[in-house]
């Protein structure tokens, strides 16, 4: 087996992760305001109306960065319990249950903002399109990890069986999207297309691109500070755990 | 029965032994196919009983009430080895778990998806599934139903230690059977409106495949996890 640098055993170390995510915390969060009020405001005020889709198209500044980040996540959360189940470590677990609610909050922003979008664009809140039904069924898979992990009234067991099951989904993913996509070519209806997105002008692409970044931000902000919150649940009978109750943060 | 002889594989003692289990226990069997036929049943009442109507949605319900009706069964795959203990004896043994997982899981195919299969042709008269129909139907459920056994019993164990855990089983495995769902009612839809079949039914055996690659290792994995913790 690989031998990993020792940065990595000591990052593995839920006190060690503790106290040095402590330090990010901050500057991520700042990182993290500031994208999202600067892509917020350029994107729903200064870029220019959409020539066919007026001001509803703005949506695509939540949209599509929360739609990015659904997919991502779940892929976050298979790696995470890929590692807890190989290097059998904690912490990664500890990631895995945090990363779970999260992607599943962004899957349902993006499939909720995609509804409030449809209505104006298409005169429907939802269509059985393949991107929308993969998307519903990504959902799914969410929300399957997380009832699993609760059902469980071991952590270690909840960890190793929602860990399994989101590398299982994982495997499954591109093979639900392909055949969602083949089932939608048969089924495809003639008056709605939103399969290819026409090339967006450079003012219309910026502020998406800071909204993508601080969306990351965000992200990476709300993970680690659930993780942190499972570290101290989880490790909270030991003496460091206490310490840090006794002196505050 | 007989003393296992030491020659007989681990494989083929598990299939004797689970079909035995199962035969003695005759009313298990008939539990997913009596709900099948009863689904059929509703479809009718619920929808409407015009035999175009029906025939236009056949393919597709068909597939669905299959689904469910495999998905009903898949809870008992390792509950019972789980509460007295065999599966413990299992994982213990010196045969690799995946080997016996593999069999519980053709046991498993061949006294639920099986028997659904062969009974489809009923269900196809029953809702007035055309002709040209029928024969895809039965090839594709042979193929879709052992796919649907083989990703049943990734869930299956993942929840046999959690009490009352058959709802959940259902919500963790029903987004994994979507593509075999797809493929399996498409299947029958191209043979009743006269298209080549071959490219879903090929689809599905591909889905068959992969699943038996992956699926006894997952149920292997995920059974330690809930006999062990």
């Amino acid at each position: 087996m690989a031998r990993f640098p020792e940065w990595f055993h000591r990052l593995g170390a839920p006190k060690t992760f503790y106290s040095m995510t402590g330090k990010w915390l901050p500057w991520l969060a700042g990182a993290a305001a500031i994208l999202l009020c600067v892509g917020t405001v350029w994107g729903l005020g200064f870029a220019p109306q959409d020539a066919k889709q007026g001001n509803s198209f703005r949506i695509i500044y939540i949209h599509v960065p929360a739609a990015f980040l659904a997919l991502a996540g779940y892929y976050v959360m298979a790696v995470a319990g890929a590692v807890g189940l190989i290097w059998k470590m904690k912490l990664a677990h500890m990631v895995l249950k945090a990363a779970a609610p999260l992607g599943a909050a962004l899957t349902f922003v993006a499939l909720f903002t995609g509804a409030l979008w449809g209505k104006p664009t298409w005169g429907t809140y939802w269509v059985w399109d393949a991107r929308i039904t993969s998307m519903l069924v990504l959902f799914f898979l969410y929300l399957g990890v997380i009832a699993l992990h609760y059902a469980y009234s071991s952590t270690e067991a909840a960890s190793k069986a929602s860990a399994v099951l989101a590398l299982v989904g994982t495997a499954n993913i591109p093979i639900i999207y392909k055949s969602v996509d083949w089932w939608y070519t048969l089924h495809q209806p003639a008056t709605i297309k939103l399969t290819q997105a026409p090339s967006m002008h450079p003012d219309m692409f910026k502020p998406l691109l800071v909204m993508i970044a601080g969306f990351y931000c965000f992200y990476a902000l709300v993970l680690l500070m659930g993780t942190r919150t499972e570290i101290l649940h989880r490790e909270r009978r030991t003496r460091w755990v206490a310490d840090l109750a006794k002196t505050g943060y | 029965m007989a003393a296992v002889s030491p020659e007989r594989s681990a494989f083929s003692a598990i299939v004797i032994r689970d079909l035995t289990l199962a035969f003695r226990h005759r009313g298990e069997i008939a539990n997913p196919l009596i709900f099948f036929v009863m689904v059929a049943t509703l479809i009718p009442l619920g929808v409407t009983p015009e035999a175009r109507q029906l025939a236009e949605i056949a393919p597709g319900i068909i597939w669905v009430m299959a689904l469910l009706a495999t998905l009903l069964s898949t809870e008992t795959l390792f509950l019972s080895d789980f509460r007295d203990g065999s599966l413990e004896q299992m994982a213990l043994s010196s045969e690799s778990l995946w080997v016996l997982v593999l069999a519980k899981i053709l046991v498993h195919w061949l006294i639920s998806g099986l028997p659904l299969t062969l009974l489809s042709p009923l269900l196809g008269v029953m809702l007035s599934l055309p002709a040209e129909g029928f024969l895809t139907m039965v090839a594709s459920l042979a193929l879709g139903t052992a796919a649907l056994s083989l990703i049943g019993a990734i869930g299956a164990a993942l929840t046999v230690a959690i009490p009352r855990g058959g709802l959940l089983l259902s919500l963790i495995v029903m987004p994994l059977y979507m593509p075999v769902l797809i493929f399996g009612a498409s299947a029958v839809q191209q043979a009743v409106d006269g298209m080549a079949v071959g490219g879903a039914l090929a689809v599905l055996g591909a889905l068959l495949a992969f699943s038996l690659l992956i699926s006894p290792f997952a149920a292997a994995g995920a059974l330690r996890v809930s006999l062990h913790g």
